[in-house]
């Protein structure tokens, strides 16, 4: 049964928390997608900044968290996805309004998004550095462990993670309400599906705009923040999670919403189930296995230093045989 | 004072000009239609008046106010509401929130409007949460028609709504956009069943080469052998 808790802890534990931090970004890029028509590549480098300034206030004001009986970082969190929807609002209107303007193809907006992509790592490196930072500031990160009866190795769950999953399902569901109930919600479904229509019914189509970018700002906010504090904050985040945002935004098929959390989640579980070491669950076996099969130490598809291959052969995969992802989205 | 008036109306896309010099007018109650052949113009003239395309030289006016070249937006502000012939409804929201989208500048009205709208058009109130694009074509064109009704606008541009229905559902159409216009609706509308569509008409605009060449109401030119000859297919 140890072996169980074990799969538990390394898989279904990992794999919903990577698969949360997944979702939230994808959904970003999906909403980004359908409302603007371009991949927006400096999504994960919004990540990264929203737990940067959630860094910097947690720096500022270590203990503001202790009369709530929080870490710091979370009651920093909604300043710091204010901060970020404001930056996101405003590089939108510095840089890819006026190419909006200008009309040009989608693809000169995704070189602007590299643009800004660069722009927000080297100003991050300029205040933060270089090396890894905890989001614990002057604080120790809560380790929770679940016994569970008559076995002896525990269920850990950190604080973080809690708080993850907390978070996640509480944005989830309030991104389906604002989408299926709210006014502004199915605007900005009508203007996914239809712009020029939905011009030509009234609606706002800056204000949605801004609307998405605040959207898809405050959710990077929420995901960075949050694997920041699980693991530790680096200016380089975002080159680990771009690929696997991009890659579940496209395998939930563009635009939507819930496929884009749907992809979050299968490309998390699939890299974690990718670099979970499968010799541990054969161990109570290994006594019967026949001398010449020796059972070997570490049995992971591949090593946990080569785990980004896994979304990258998913997103291949999904282009050649699937291109518009599980729920027929868009193609980019 | 005409409802909605076009004097002289010049335009078209990037310097290059489509339209000539059209002068139409429509009272409130009216049925206007434009006909014409393929490349006449007819589409590209209610484009200009909604406002989709720069009107180089001319004036629209709608109850007497200069209103070309103002954005889509600002005309549905004032009442004005189009339906284009392609791409009309919102495909994957529900017919029940493509409605909804039209009244976007009424929110406060919305319901009562929606139930005006089913009233006008059943079939969409039993299809009411099935997604639009599922529709069939002739109930697609209700939803759409619906989308701009839902603004109550006074001037309802019309771009062939009957392209592509069988002719049971085009009678459909034609009589409840007789209905609109009885309400004191205003209604120009493009349409390739020129004969149909003249039948219903208060005006006639025949259009050829950007420019008006015959004007008259619906009877006058469907009795007019000229016309019948060059335009309507003897």
């Amino acid at each position: 049964m140890n072996e169980l808790i074990y799969f538990f802890n390394y898989v279904v534990v990992a794999g919903s928390v990577t698969g949360c931090i997944y979702a939230m970004g994808a959904v970003g890029v999906t909403l980004i997608y359908s409302i603007l028509r371009f991949a927006h590549f400096a999504h994960a480098d919004m990540m990264t900044l929203g737990a940067f300034v959630v860094l910097l206030l947690t720096m500022l004001f270590p203990h503001a968290g202790d009369a709530l009986g929080l870490p710091t970082a979370i009651v920093m969190l909604p300043i710091g996805m204010v901060f970020t929807s404001l930056v996101a609002v405003g590089i939108d209107r510095a840089f890819y309004q006026p190419l909006r303007t200008h009309k040009v193809k989608p693809i000169v907006m995704v070189i602007a998004s590299l643009g800004v992509t660069l722009m927000l790592q080297g100003l991050i490196r300029l205040f933060a550095g270089t090396g890894a930072q905890s989001l614990y500031v002057d604080a120790r990160k809560e380790i929770f462990r679940l016994e569970v009866p008559g076995i002896t190795r525990p269920i850990i769950l950190t604080e973080p993670q809690v708080i993850l999953f907390v978070v996640t399902i509480a944005a989830v569901v309030g991104l389906h309400l604002f989408l299926t109930r709210s006014r502004l919600g199915k605007a900005m479904r009508a203007m996914s599906d239809n712009p020029d229509l939905a011009r030509a019914s009234g609606i706002n189509t800056r204000l949605i705009i801004t609307l998405t970018w605040v959207i898809a700002g405050s959710l990077a906010t929420l995901a960075g923040t949050l694997l920041s504090l699980d693991v530790a904050f680096k200016p380089d985040l975002s080159f680990f999670l771009l690929l696997p945002i991009f890659a579940a935004a496209i395998v939930g098929g563009v635009g939507h919403p819930f496929g884009a959390i749907a992809g979050g989640f299968l490309v998390g579980f699939a890299e974690t189930l990718a670099v979970f070491n499968w010799s541990v669950l054969l161990r109570p076996i290994r006594d019967s296995l026949p001398d010449w099969l020796a059972l070997p130490a570490n049995l992971a598809l591949v090593g946990t230093e080569y785990k980004i291959v896994v979304p990258f052969f998913i997103l291949i995969a999904v282009l050649i045989w699937r291109p518009t992802g599980i729920f027929k989205g868009k193609v980019i | 004072m005409p409802l909605l008036e076009a004097i002289d109306v010049h335009g078209g896309y990037g310097g290059m000009n489509i339209l000539n010099g059209v002068d139409m007018a429509i009272e409130a109650e009216e049925i206007g239609v434009i006909v014409g052949p393929n490349g006449a113009g007819k589409s590209t003239m209610l484009k200009a008046i909604f406002g989709l395309l720069s009107v180089t030289d001319g004036d629209i006016r709608l109850r007497g106010e200069p209103i070309a070249n103002l954005s889509p937006h600002k005309l549905v502000e004032r009442g004005m509401g189009f339906v284009p012939q392609e791409k009309n409804i919102f495909p994957s929201l529900s017919v029940e929130e493509n409605l909804e989208m039209g009244a976007f500048l009424k929110p406060a009205s919305a319901s009562r409007l929606k139930q005006q709208i089913y009233e006008f058009f059943p079939p969409l109130k039993e299809k009411r949460r099935q997604p639009a694009g599922e529709l069939s074509g002739g109930q697609r064109q209700m939803v759409a028609m619906g989308r701009a009704l839902m603004n109550e606008p006074s001037v309802l541009l019309l771009d062939e709504p009957t392209a592509g229905l069988s002719p049971r559902y085009m009678n459909e159409i034609f009589e409840r956009v007789k209905a609109i216009a009885a309400t004191g609706v205003g209604v120009l509308m493009v349409e390739q069943n020129a004969k149909q569509a003249l039948r219903i008409a208060h005006k006639g605009f025949v259009l050829a080469a950007g420019q008006n060449r015959f004007t008259d109401s619906g009877e006058a030119l469907l009795n007019d052998p000229q016309v019948a000859r060059s335009f309507l297919g003897g």
